[in-house]
């Protein structure tokens, strides 16, 4: 074989070349190296002293009250963002669904935290909840109602983590859907109203099923999203009061120096519960979406 | 109308009510009814929130390391995203299957070994940590992968007929012609990496390589818990650029979302 032929077969795996070594060196490696963690006790300050414990680590994990803390904090953050946020953007994107210049410039406002810092939200929504000298409570008391501890009670300190998440990506996921919306054919709406479809049947046997593959999409990539929360509850209560926000990753990090193999081994459980969510929703979900 | 105002004002008024506290004295922060409009102006919280600690640095940190990671990014990604769309290679499925991996695999699993990895190469207290772990995109390979295969195969065989090597095809047709998802990217890219606080948190231990998000978000300990009008102070700092950029470019960093989302 000549020169320019050897090229060309070396070609493509040189073009691809860099992109594998960072997904190799970033993602793969980091993975097995994750698992391997999970199977050790793991000193880091003497390598050596690094003992091989096989499972013990994961036995350790399912016996432990504050993992099963963690993880029933992180569902229930979950299906509270996904059902409240889900249901807010559908109502939003039908009703800003209309081409005027106002609904443009309203989806544009409430699209803005999505791009803003989450230091900065959860920043600004702390000063806002302030039980004192909040502005939340403030509106409160202005109309008659008793004021609340917000984050500084393990009652409603998850609450609260939950409308600041909503807050901020329910303009995000309306964008989403009102695209979806756009690509509805209009002759399918049009052969609705000369039928004389009520608004509910319209929206129930026309738009919902079309718009389904986005939903359920949505519903996926917002679960994962939020069985990876972290920030807001690191800046905002540091998993408090009395671990009533400890989600799972936020209990990873606060093991991450002192216990690695054990931070590990709950790093892989978090990828196990990602994946077979994915999963999941593919094969079951999948089957009642409407695809055009 | 009027209720579309309201929702907005939902979610403008936070940001509205953070420059107004940004301008109050401390008194004015903790008057029960509150202070809407500052009666005079505090500049001076700015001075203090910017003077509690390197901001310069963390300044120049976010600069550098967002530029780095968006540079990098286009390097790799678009010679990998031209492989992909044009040749038919051995092995080439599984390395696409790689690349929806890294897509899946959130750096919140992964941030311990990497962690540990780059401590053994010695760079923790550098700002490659922060810069590394994103050479390659997955996101950005896939988009640009799709944007790639529409462009018209007749203008690159006739480019291979005039004798054009790949690089130039990539260089002077792929390109130009796909200037539109390559923005796109950029700018999201811009976005996340500006606005991160997780994976600096994670991986910096020392004030030199610490970016901005986590200066501001560090200015709650440095000014206790009270010291609000500072704290919205610092924060306004760094809402504005984001602010400034999604005025000008909102429709594209809107599109750029919008894509990350339905892809």
């Amino acid at each position: 074989m000549n020169k320019t032929r050897v090229w060309q077969k070396v070609r493509p795996y040189a073009l691809v070349l860099p992109a594998m070594i960072g997904i190799l060196l970033f993602v793969v490696y980091p993975i097995l190296y994750l698992i391997k963690l999970s199977m050790f006790k793991y000193n880091l300050l003497n390598k050596d002293k690094s003992k091989f414990i096989g499972a013990d680590n994961y036995t350790e994990i399912f016996s432990r009250g504050d993992f099963y803390n963690a993880l029933t904090t992180t569902v229930l953050y979950t299906v509270g963002v996904v059902a409240v946020t889900m249901v807010l953007s559908l109502v939003i994107a039908l009703w800003l669904n209309q081409n005027t210049r106002f609904n443009a410039i309203v989806q544009a406002g409430i699209f803005t935290p999505h791009i803003i810092s989450i230091v900065s939200i959860a920043l600004v929504w702390m000063w806002l909840m302030e039980p004192n000298y909040g502005l939340l409570n403030f509106a409160l008391k202005a109309i008659g109602l008793p004021a609340l501890p917000w984050l500084q009670s393990s009652s409603t300190s998850l609450l609260s983590v939950i409308i600041v998440s909503v807050w901020q990506n329910v303009g995000y996921y309306s964008l989403l859907i009102v695209a979806a919306l756009k690509n509805i054919p209009q002759t399918i709406y049009e052969a609705a109203a000369l039928d004389n479809a009520s608004k509910f049947k319209v929206f129930y046997k026309i738009t919902l099923p079309m718009i389904s593959p986005q939903l359920f999409f949505i519903l996926v990539i917002m679960t994962i999203g939020s069985f990876k929360v972290f920030d807001t509850v690191k800046i905002m209560t540091g998993g408090g009061p009395n671990g009533s926000t400890t989600t799972l990753v936020y209990y990873i990090y606060e093991f991450r120096t002192n216990s690695i193999g054990y931070a590990s081994a709950t790093g892989v459980v978090l990828m196990a519960i990602i994946t077979v969510l994915t999963f999941i929703y593919f094969r079951l979900l999948s089957k009642k979406v409407h695809y055009q | 109308m009027f209720w579309k105002a309201v929702v907005l004002m939902g979610f403008i008024f936070p940001f509205l009510w953070m420059i107004s506290t940004s301008l109050q004295t401390f008194e004015e922060t903790m008057t029960f009814p509150p202070t809407w409009v500052p009666s005079s102006p505090q500049w001076s919280n700015f001075v203090e929130a910017m003077s509690s600690g390197p901001f310069l640095t963390y300044f120049k940190n976010s600069v550098i390391v967002t530029t780095s990671i968006i540079v990098l990014q286009l390097a790799v990604m678009i010679p990998a995203a031209y492989a992909f769309a044009q040749y038919r290679f051995f092995g080439n499925k599984i390395l696409f299957g790689m690349v929806l991996l890294a897509f899946m695999i959130p750096g919140q699993v992964t941030f311990i070994p990497v962690y540990l990895m780059l401590a053994d190469a010695g760079m923790i207290k550098s700002l490659w940590p922060q810069i590394l772990p994103f050479m390659s995109n997955a996101f950005g390979i896939f988009l640009l992968r799709q944007y790639f295969m529409q462009i018209p195969q007749e203008i690159i065989e006739s480019a291979r007929l005039d004798n054009a090597s790949e690089f130039k095809i990539i260089w002077k047709i792929m390109i130009p012609m796909s200037m539109p998802a390559i923005s796109t990217v950029a700018l999201f890219s811009f976005v996340s990496h500006w606005n991160d606080y997780f994976w600096p948190l994670v991986m910096t231990d020392s004030e030199a390589v610490r970016p901005l998000t986590m200066g501001i978000a560090m200015l709650r300990e440095t000014e206790g818990i009270s010291n609000w009008h500072i704290i919205m102070a610092g924060n306004v700092v760094l809402v504005v650029p984001i602010l400034i950029v999604y005025l000008f470019a909102s429709r594209q960093i809107v599109k750029a979302f919008v894509y990350s989302g339905i892809k």
